[in-house]
């Protein structure tokens, strides 16, 4: 397969997670579209890193291909803990105001 | 040729998961659709030979995170169709930002000559064992950090989780 198949099967999803924020006002579906999105720049590093592990630099080094891969369990990790503090906000936006409407955070301006 | 149909068909079961995900009004079945989605990303993965990455999305992404969404949905009792009053404006505007984005991003990957193949089904990038090794000999400091991470998240959690 081509890195450029890869791209533009990232490019989508990560189009219809950034259109899923625009339109969408549950705020656990917006949450999700963030999901959605990390998950689009997981494939692309992953189908990155596999396009490097070809390139004469890879046969040399020990851990030249395995980089890439380390990041992406980087972003679940942090991905993870971010959820956490999420859910956790979403939860007592919905105890204080009986809606989970993004648009009620608009109170927050004042 | 093999290789060709499965990207083809787990391409598809991804893009359609995720507009499905977009256009479902139910909140739960909105979580499942995404669960599709990820179940095939994880197809990506093996496909390309990223077993350790493959077992830890679904372990993570769709075993642990999915089932924290559920159980918030279910905790505050959302599975009616419960979608605040829609502006169709504002969604239109949204879905045209969003198509022009892709189709300018798209047009400029198109109009790109060069031709990089991707290493399919072997390479041992992805295997635990050089993971393992990568992960705690050149990355061992941030991923120590990574659990200080986790324990601040779960002190925040507490706190804001917290009655008062």
């Amino acid at each position: 397969m081509d890195i450029k198949e890869y791209i533009a099967l990232s490019l989508i999803l990560f189009t219809i997670g950034i259109i899923g924020v625009l339109i969408r006002r549950n705020a656990i579906i917006v949450f999700m579209c963030v999901e959605l999105m990390l998950n689009a720049v997981n494939l692309l590093l992953v189908a990155f890193s596999k396009m490097h592990a070809i390139s004469p630099v890879a046969k040399t080094s020990l851990t030249y291909a395995s980089d890439a891969q380390i990041f992406v369990f980087f972003i679940m990790i942090v991905a993870a803990a971010e959820v956490s503090i999420g859910l956790a906000i979403i939860v007592m936006m919905y105890r204080n105001t009986h809606s989970i409407d993004v648009n009620f955070l608009n109170r927050l301006k004042n | 040729m093999n290789t060709q149909i499965i990207f083809i068909l787990l391409s598809l079961m991804a893009i359609g998961g995720a507009v499905m995900m977009l256009v479902t009004r139910n909140p739960v079945k909105s979580i499942l659709w995404l669960i599709v989605v990820f179940f095939s990303i994880s197809g990506h993965y093996i496909l390309l030979n990223a077993q350790f990455l493959a077992v830890v999305n679904i372990i993570v992404y769709a075993g642990a995170i999915m089932v924290l969404f559920l159980f918030v949905v279910m905790l505050m009792n959302l599975n009616a169709e419960t979608e605040p009053g829609k502006n169709y404006r504002l969604q239109f505007i949204g879905i045209i930002a969003g198509g022009c984005l892709l189709l300018i991003m798209l047009s400029f990957l198109m109009a790109t000559k060069t031709h990089q193949p991707v290493l399919m089904k072997v390479g041992e990038s992805g295997l635990i064992k050089k993971l393992g090794r990568t992960l705690f000999t050149d990355y061992v400091l941030p991923f120590e950090i990574s659990s200080v991470l986790f324990l601040s998240a779960m002190i925040g959690a507490v706190i804001i989780g917290k009655k008062n």
